[in-house]
């Protein structure tokens, strides 16, 4: 078997980290200091990261092959972050809804709210999180393992701050019900649920594109599920979905922090879609062309 | 073929044109708006100078400049259309983060709290606000006409030292001292319960404002020590990594 001579340089000091005279097929990760999800292996030094699944044999190097090493910093696994930040909105809320004490004045402690539509809200709220957990652990095929260590803290910050910041308006005792009662409610409940439905159905479709294990990437297709047909025009529908369903609860709720929420996360969410439709279009020549990002037609 | 390749050269020549046009109209205008703006700060340090010397003292002295500082600083809204549209090469953020703290200190806070406009630390910003923006307009005046004295240079990378720890002091001062105003005529504010369900209290948000001073202070003053080591000294400074 040809033998290759590795020589790794740090991609900003161009210090020799490490000389290895006798690779095989695969550079063995555990020859430097930091953990392989905290590495980062190239050809150039400004260049991309190599894949875990890059092979040798198959990059443009001669015998001797010169890769640059940077270090990503602290890394933390996707599912971890994932947990942490979906969880946090979760438990907030519901102590906003209970009305813990030190949140209202303390002859509300322990009281529930005299609008029904508070308790619809909790409930929808709630059960979006608890969907987001499930989907974390039981759908969801990352592509890659891990984030930035800090992502953490900025991340869970957003989540947990804009829960508590809409969770304490939507509980307050003095909280007022929207305009048009029942017919408005009833209306943000549909839209609610027909998103939340419509989101699930495209991470199972997204889930099934990828066999268990793998990392390939394929153009998203309508399947015999109606919510997907949504496909035909748009790449990332479930972040189409999603800003359907904080529409919704804007709506039910009729609560300005809310409605800041839906806006925020809809700027990133279609920053996101954005990246996704280019890099589609980028790696597939056949890609759809009716597609846009995030709404039809329109972004 | 040959008059192929001569279309593309003319092409070539007219885009460059353009560039050069656009790029002369955009230094014409930043040259204009750098010396109006110079003017409007040296105004204003003439009547404060004036005012000082025939009365003596800094009462009433604010209702005096209002005009002035208001129009002066309002105007530097623009510096973001600068950065935005590319003739200025800062970032829209940093500049947009800057004009919008000095439009608030002079709209939200000493605008419209009449009782702390006599107060001493308000002549004390706007002291520095005035010496600071002298000197940084005609920098980027000089600048332009490519003849920058040396002591410009040096005053724009120097004085910050002092005058930037003094300016905060003014406006942290003023804000607390407009704090008891605030809270008492439950100015800004929204209450519950609304329609919008959501609330606003300017007092809580004024305190706030004032402890962002103690994360954001540092980062600005020691990027513009950086800046200064890069100018003056010539140091070589390794930037943060990406």
């Amino acid at each position: 078997m040809k033998h290759y001579e590795v020589e790794i340089l740090d991609a900003k000091t161009k210090d020799k980290l490490c000389f290895l005279d006798k690779v095989g097929k695969v550079l063995p990760s555990f020859s430097l200091h930091w953990y392989p999800a905290r590495q980062s292996i190239r050809l150039d030094p400004k260049g991309k990261s190599l894949k875990d699944e890059d092979v040798l044999q198959h990059l443009p190097v001669g015998t001797t092959a010169t890769f640059y090493f940077r270090d990503l910093g602290a890394q933390i696994s996707w599912v971890t972050v994932f947990l942490t930040e979906y969880a946090g909105p979760l438990l907030i809320y519901l102590m906003f809804y209970f009305r813990v004490p030190f949140i209202y004045a303390p002859k509300y402690d322990f009281t529930t709210s005299k609008h029904w539509v508070v308790h619809l809200a909790c409930m929808c709220h709630s059960f979006h999180y608890v969907k987001r957990l499930l989907e974390t652990l039981f759908v969801h095929r990352f592509s890659h393992g891990t984030m930035p260590l800090r992502n953490i803290f900025k991340n869970c910050t957003y989540y947990w701050g804009f829960a508590a910041w809409m969770a304490y308006y939507i509980n307050h005792p003095l909280y007022t019900p929207p305009i048009y009662g029942e017919q408005q409610i009833r209306l943000a409940l549909t839209v609610f649920l027909f998103c939340q439905i419509g989101n699930f159905s495209i991470h199972i479709a997204l889930r099934n594109l990828r066999p268990p294990g793998s990392k390939t990437r394929k153009i998203p297709y309508p399947t015999k599920n109606p919510f997907t047909w949504i496909f035909l025009l748009v790449s990332c529908p479930n972040y189409t979905y999603e800003l359907g369903s904080w529409l919704g609860f804007t709506l039910m709720t009729q609560c300005l922090p809310v409605a800041f929420f839906t806006l925020v996360g809809f700027i990133q969410m279609t920053v996101w879609a954005k990246g996704k439709h280019r890099s589609y279009l980028k790696e597939f020549r056949d890609y759809p062309t009716l597609r846009s990002p995030i709404l039809p037609f329109i972004l | 073929m040959a008059s192929g390749e001569e279309d593309r050269t003319v092409e070539e020549k007219e885009t460059n044109n353009k560039k050069r046009t656009k790029g002369a109209i955009a230094t014409a205008w930043l040259t204009f708006y750098n010396i109006a703006m110079t003017a409007g700060w040296l105004v204003l340090a003439v009547v404060m100078v004036r005012y000082y010397l025939q009365k003596g003292t800094h009462k009433g002295l604010y209702k005096n400049i209002a005009r002035t500082l208001k129009f002066s600083q309002t105007f530097a809204l623009l510096e973001v259309g600068h950065c935005a549209i590319g003739i200025v090469r800062t970032s829209v953020i940093v500049t947009g983060v800057q004009v919008c703290s000095r439009i608030f200190m002079v709209w939200f806070i000493t605008n419209s709290i009449r009782q702390i406009q006599n107060e001493e630390s308000v002549i004390l910003f706007v002291v520095v606000w005035t010496i600071t923006e002298i000197t940084r307009y005609s920098f980027y005046t000089f600048n332009l006409l490519n003849h920058l004295p040396y002591f410009i240079k040096w005053a724009r990378y120097n004085m910050f030292i002092v005058m930037y720890p003094l300016g905060v002091i003014g406006e942290l001062l003023t804000i607390h001292a407009a704090l008891p105003y605030v809270r008492r005529s439950g100015m800004y504010s929204l209450r519950l319960p609304n329609k919008y369900n959501v609330s606003f209290d300017y007092y809580y948000f004024l305190i706030i404002v004032m402890l962002s001073y103690i994360p954001l202070f540092p980062q600005l003053y020691f990027h513009m020590l950086r800046q200064r080591r890069r100018v003056l000294h010539g140091e070589i400074v390794v930037e943060k990594d990406e």
